[in-house]
């Protein structure tokens, strides 16, 4: 990838901000979803929610039913490989996918690499949990960053821990002397530069959004609020009562997300949430994979 | 110096924080449009920033904010438009698509370069301020403009760029590249 190319997909992300990326799995969805306004859609094959269900390997979707999803819509479309699966990522590239989220919700293909995404023209988003996590990613060309989350659970814990882990590390290296930058490099196994961006301006070089477990209009807020710039929701939206209804809630709670009564009115008469399993509960933590 | 010009952002979704440090670098005041009650301040120029189009217009829909915007756009209030912004400012989208605001006479097509591997940067003339850098991501561009209408930058024959009356509608994203100069011409228009 030029410098070039990765500065337009840095910039991609930059549009998408103030938006909900949404997990679809048919044109139909994509299209629901689409008019509930998400600013993109993620297509995959079945959503985290059902991937935990089923167990199981679970890998990158049907180029056809990827293109099905493309052809349904005008909005960007993103599409999952796995961990370290530098073919299903060509793949995605040949097929002109928007994005591709190289995904812990996938079964990892590569336990110690992950995909050279320099190598690549399209952009990446990589799930991360913490600062260190966020910087490996990116210098290994994500031009933009999610929260990794606990995808499939309704669960918000962990994508609040994260987003709250994040923070708390960018404003520490915020506050450190430039002599000290050099052993925080060494520490998060990142390069100097990356960790000089962090020190020198308060945030990430790319965009990052909240993901994993958001399931209501509030759970969107209150990402927004602990400093996401926008919000994937996956199972959240077509595991729930009234999928339209609940879409178009959190487009506009993740808009007004600090007005509390908007807020109150838009998390009315949602009909059901998705069940939702409490992170206790459940065997199989999707965040461990890949840092 | 006269007094400092107040500038609101459309700030429903999209790049619209990168069009506020512009406008602030360049010694403006910005206020951000999320809702109607947002609309009622005073302010003497309007942004409509990148994004994504289908997004900002449904949200502009659903937060009664469209109908009092274009009252105050077809009463003169100078509005710069990027990108999405272009979108919804035009009268026509191509491909049978309706249009949000529709108060700036030209055909937009969406999507015309492509997917995000048709995204790119380039130098071209603009009119009245010469070479300045471009960049279009999942860019539109203007299909036809009716009379009145005047052309302000072209690339490989296509319109990006268009002003008609108070209004300034451009296909690619001035608030990503340090060229300040249309930022600078749509203040000046700002009265």
């Amino acid at each position: 990838m030029s410098e070039e190319r990765y500065v337009l997909n840095k910039q991609l992300a930059q549009m998408l901000k103030g938006g909900v990326i949404m997990d679809v799995t048919t044109p139909q969805q994509a299209q629901i979803a689409q008019e509930a306004g998400a600013c993109a859609v993620m297509a995959l094959e079945r959503i985290p929610a059902d991937i935990r269900a089923a167990g199981g390997v679970s890998r990158m979707s049907d180029p056809k039913m990827i293109k099905g999803i493309q052809e349904a819509v005008s909005i960007p479309v993103m599409a999952k490989c796995r961990i370290g699966h530098f073919v299903e990522a060509q793949i995605l590239e040949a097929i002109e996918i928007d994005y591709i989220d190289e995904s812990e919700v996938l079964s990892p293909a590569d336990d110690v690499y992950h995909i050279d995404k320099r190598a690549f023209r399209v952009p990446f988003v990589c799930g991360a949990k913490d600062l260190g996590e966020a910087l490996r990613r990116i210098n290994e060309g994500a031009s933009m960053i999610r929260t990794k989350g606990e995808p499939g659970t309704g669960d918000v814990v962990q994508a609040v821990r994260h987003m709250r882990r994040m923070n708390s590390e960018i404003a520490r290296i915020t506050s450190m002397r430039t002599d000290e930058l050099y052993e925080e490099a060494k520490q998060l196994s990142v390069p100097f530069a990356l960790v000089e961006y962090v020190h020198d301006n308060g945030r990430l070089p790319v965009v990052n959004f909240a993901a994993g477990g958001v399931a209501t209009p509030a759970d969107a807020a209150l990402m927004m609020q602990l400093g996401a710039e926008g919000v994937f929701v996956g199972s959240g939206i077509f595991k729930s009562g009234n999928p339209k209804k609940r879409a178009a809630a959190i487009v506009q709670a993740v808009t007004n997300y600090q007005d509390s009564r908007m807020l109150a009115e838009l998390s009315e008469d949602l009909g059901e949430a998705m069940v939702g399993i409490n992170e206790q509960e459940i065997a199989l933590l999707m965040a461990e994979r890949g840092v | 110096m006269g007094a400092v010009k107040k500038i609101a952002v459309l700030s429903v979704q999209g790049a619209f924080a990168e069009q506020e440090k512009r406008i602030e670098d360049l010694g403006a005041e910005c206020i951000e449009i999320r809702q109607k009650a947002d609309l009622m301040q005073d302010f003497d120029g309007m942004i409509l920033p990148g994004g994504e189009s289908t997004v900002q217009g449904k949200l502009l829909t659903e937060l009664g904010m469209l109908e009092p915007l274009r009252d105050r756009i077809r009463s003169g209030l100078p509005v710069l438009g990027t990108c999405a912004g272009l979108i919804l400012l035009a009268g026509e989208l191509g491909g049978g698509e309706h249009g949000w605001l529709g108060t700036l006479p030209v055909r937009v097509r969406r999507n015309a370069y492509g997917r995000q591997l048709g995204s790119f940067h380039v130098r071209e003339v603009f009119q009245g301020i010469g070479r300045i850098p471009m960049t279009f991501i999942r860019a539109p561009y203007v299909e036809s403009v009716t009379e009145g209408v005047e052309i302000l930058a072209t690339v490989d024959n296509r319109i990006v760029a268009v002003r008609y009356a108070n209004q300034i509608g451009i296909a690619f994203h001035p608030e990503l590249d340090e060229d300040e100069s249309i930022h600078k011409m749509f203040l000046s228009i700002c009265l």
